[in-house]
């Protein structure tokens, strides 16, 4: 470590000023570019198929994107955001920095459909209760099981007012309980081990085993059975549905007049992009593959019902539901 | 005459330091809101009243526990000066502060949680099925785990600065316990005691991680959850400053209320060495007993830590270029970061000792008001300076300069306590002496306040460097592709999954904090024989 201290600052100063015409740059988060998130694969591809230089740069998660966004406004270096969802769509296309894509994307596929002439979606994950099947022989099988269970049997939430997962639980308790939601959350509260700040620390919570239910994601089990070959952890499947997040990408006003932000949505929505998303950003993919899923994410919870409230619905509610689920819980 | 009032200026650069780094994000924070100035004013309601009145409550508890604790521990310290272990026992007490709040509180849980090995041991002992300490209970256990060892430090350092020839003349009258304490090591204690306690409560105070993880529900949110929500959530700036001015107003108030005033250390003396103390049996077994239960308790959860660190790959680990990068750079955060918080402190502490000596008022100014700095979340710093910067550059380009300012002015308080009793006693045992032989300015310091101020200085910047191996707040906005620390890359695994990666690195985190103590303590005693 003696010699190479100065290093990581300079490079950062060095690498600043580097840019050429072919380059691209993209916003996104930090699990994103992360070592063993998608992004070291999707550069070396995309890089391989345009011969341009793809940037990231990050904020550390999709709200912080979108806040950057907010702040930066016309001084944005983005050509593309990459990493807002649904929940954030509304207030992105408020910036004004977006501008429609014009991208061919009837190969992306998302449970209820997703369109929209500004946001492209890449991959997605419905939210659900994970339990801990040495803990738990009967899980809830339905959102009013959980709401009306056993309040020994516990569950870590996240908190609403500082992480996408907890929000969501708000909406889906909106979606299926509507003005009956502050009632459900007031008879679950009892079962609420503790509200988390966000998915990382009620999950790392739940992994040191301190309660048998945490909300997480569908999709969180084929992590356990890929990487860890366990079956411990399993998705509840709820009988009413389970609420969606999607993940999008947006292109900017700026990048509207580069044409590698177009070569990149369009890279995106096939396998070069597509193939790498499961098993490193553990959500399902979008767009096409080349090939089939691991088997761990053919035996995942399907839901037969899909929730996702309208961004505009979310935008315009969100604090009167957040208060709402403050009332009831805060007691 | 001449030299203090360099000190002086010394010590107004040091203050300029902090108000720049607070007043840019003040400003950057409230043009931003000029924009919509009614977030600020709807920051005030019904419910805030609440959240105030919980967020002081448990901040007061919290430090009430972690003080009142950690004074009769630094006193049986105190009074048993060798022990074996006792070297590692203090500098693993650094660690707990090194750690992010996260890792800590899994630590703490480990052992009080449900599935904690109190939990494991409970029905055995006929107490029916753990609980687990959610809730209020839990959210102080964790506050004392995380602020007795720092609080102990602290009085300590302060307690040891109280001159040999007292405990040798006290030795010499045939004193007990009881009046040694009272004429030997309460002035001391009186002097360091509100500075640790207005430390340790503006900690609490700020407590976001863990009043959120072991609060049980928003019943339990403090302040900083509002800012945090405020600022990263709802993007409302006014909002967030109008908060975060509210915090700043409430720590001045308690810490009103709590009696935290100036107080004038005795008279002290000389730092020559102290005859060993040879306590009354009762008091030798009384002791023991309760640093051994003191040790346990802080011990213990970092066992458990270092027990779920050990699964992690480390030679995977070590060969990540991520990794390395983020070590490298915590390092270098750390260490700049160290140099510059240990230096502003000890102007801050000439400065202030100084005006202290000439009754001025303004002393004050330089002890507690620069202290203010910590109730200012570390994210609201951040932010403020990236919506400044962005106004007339690219935020991105500054984010290094910022984050070593941020850190090294969230330090300095730290530092500055560790630093003032030492440098207070040494001050007073010199002045008069220095002014009667004529030795002033750089000679001084080489001759007289130098190798005294060794020891306290390399602690001091122990503590600032382990402090200062990365804020995870202030990078926020500005992104990690602009400086990525190891609590960084902890908290990244943590979120993709790789519980085992985030132990492993959390194990790493706390060698490093270990190590920077251990040679502090080896530096200090090579220089300082």
């Amino acid at each position: 470590m003696r010699s190479v201290l100065p290093i990581p600052f300079l490079a950062v100063v060095l690498a600043a000023p580097a840019g050429a015409a072919e380059t691209l740059t993209i916003y996104t988060y930090d699990g994103f570019t992360a070592e063993w998130g998608p992004g070291p694969p999707i550069e070396k591809a995309f890089e391989a198929e345009c011969g341009c230089d793809l940037v990231f740069s990050t904020a550390v998660d999709g709200v912080a994107l979108l806040n950057r966004l907010k702040i930066e406004g016309e001084r944005a270096k983005a050509d593309i955001v990459l990493g807002l969802d649904t929940g954030l769509i509304a207030d992105a296309r408020e910036t004004g920095l977006f501008t429609p894509h014009g991208v061919d994307d009837t190969m992306v596929k998302t449970p209820g459909g997703f369109a929209d002439d500004m946001f492209i979606a890449f991959d997605y994950g419905h939210f659900a209760v994970v339990y801990d099947t040495q803990k738990l022989a009967a899980p809830p099988k339905s959102l009013k099981e959980l709401v009306e269970g056993d309040p020994a049997e516990k569950i870590i939430l996240e908190d609403p007012r500082t992480s996408t997962p907890g929000l969501g639980l708000v909406l889906w308790m909106k979606a299926v309980y509507g003005d009956k939601a502050g009632e459900a959350w007031a008879r679950l509260k009892d079962r609420v081990l503790t509200v988390a700040p966000g998915w990382s620390e009620a999950y790392g919570l739940f992994t040191k085993g301190e309660a048998p239910m945490v909300l997480s994601y569908t999709t969180s089990p084929a992590y356990h059975v890929i990487a860890e070959k366990s079956e411990r952890y399993k998705a509840a499947a709820f009988t009413e549905g389970h609420y969606l997040q999607v993940e999008v990408a947006g292109m900017t006003g700026k990048g509207a007049e580069n044409p590698l932000a177009r070569q990149f949505l369009t890279f995106m929505t096939g396998p070069g992009f597509q193939d790498v998303i499961p098993e490193t950003n553990w959500m399902f993919p979008a767009g096409k593959t080349a090939k089939p899923l691991d088997p761990a994410f053919e035996a995942l919870v399907k839901p037969e019902k899909t929730f996702l409230i309208a961004p505009e619905d979310v935008a315009a509610n969100r604090k009167a539901w957040v208060d709402e689920w403050l009332a009831a819980m805060g007691r | 005459m001449a030299r203090r009032d360099g000190s002086l200026t010394a010590g107004n650069a040091a203050l300029a330091l902090i108000g720049l780094v607070a007043g840019g994000a003040a400003a950057g924070l409230f043009l931003a809101g000029l924009a919509d100035p009614a977030g600020a004013i709807d920051a005030f309601d019904a419910r805030l009243a609440g959240v105030i009145g919980f967020t002081a409550l448990q901040a007061l508890l919290s430090t009430t526990l972690s003080v009142g604790l950690a004074a009769p521990l630094a006193l049986a310290l105190n009074r048993h000066a060798e022990f074996p272990g006792r070297a590692l026992l203090l500098r693993l007490f650094a660690l707990p502060m090194a750690l992010p709040a996260i890792v800590a509180a899994l630590a703490v849980l480990a052992l009080f949680g449900r599935a904690g090995l109190l939990a494991a041991i409970w029905p055995a002992m006929g107490g029916g099925e753990w609980p687990g300490v959610y809730g209020l209970p839990g959210i102080l256990i964790a506050h004392v785990f995380f602020n007795l060892p720092l609080a102990t430090r602290l009085l300590l350092a302060a307690l040891s600065s109280a001159p040999a020839n007292h405990y040798r003349l006290a030795a010499q009258l045939g004193m007990g316990e009881a009046s040694v304490f009272r004429f030997v090591e309460w002035p001391v204690l009186r002097a360091a005691l509100p500075g640790v306690a207005m430390l340790v409560l503006m900690l609490c105070l700020t407590s976001f991680t863990i009043v959120l993880l072991i609060g049980g529900g928003p019943a339990a949110t403090t302040l900083e959850v509002e800012i945090y929500q405020a600022l990263r959530f709802d993007f409302d700036p006014a909002r967030a400053g109008a908060l975060v001015l509210a915090q700043v107003a409430l720590t001045g108030l308690v810490a009103a209320f709590a009696g935290a005033r100036e107080y004038r250390a005795g008279n002290s003396a000389a730092m020559s060495r102290r005859p060993a103390r040879r306590p009354p049996a009762a008091f030798a077994i009384a002791d023991a007993g309760f640093i051994a239960a003191a040790a346990l308790f802080v011990i213990a959860p970092l066992a458990a830590m270092a027990a779920s660190g050990a699964h992690a790959d480390f030679g995977r680990l070590a060969g990540e270029a991520s990794v390395r990068r983020a070590l490298a750079t915590s390092l270098g955060l750390g260490a700049l970061a160290g140099l510059i918080a240990v230096a502003a402190a000890l102007a801050l502490a000439s400065a202030r000792k100084t005006l202290a000596d000439r009754a001025a008022p303004s002393a004050a100014v330089y002890g507690r008001a620069a202290m203010l700095i910590l109730v200012v979340p570390g994210a609201a710093l951040g932010a403020g300076w990236f919506l400044l910067v962005n106004r007339f550059a690219d935020p991105g380009q500054f984010a290094i300069p910022v984050v070593v300012a941020v850190n090294a002015v969230m330090a300095t308080p730290f530092a500055f306590n560790v630093l003032r009793p030492v440098h207070d006693s040494g001050r007073d045992r010199h002045d008069r002496l220095c002014a009667g032989l004529g030795i002033a300015g750089w000679n001084r310091y080489r001759l007289v306040d130098g190798p005294m101020l060794v020891r306290p200085l390399a602690s001091a910047f122990a503590f600032a460097f382990a402090l200062s191996l990365g804020d995870l707040g202030v990078i926020a906005l500005f992104g990690s592709d602009a400086i990525q620390t190891l609590p960084w890359l902890t908290l990244t695994r943590m979120g993709d999954y790789r519980v085992d990666d985030a132990a492993g690195l959390a194990l790493i985190l706390g060698f490093v904090a270990l190590a920077a103590m251990a040679l502090s303590d080896r530096l200090a005693r090579s220089e300082n024989p």
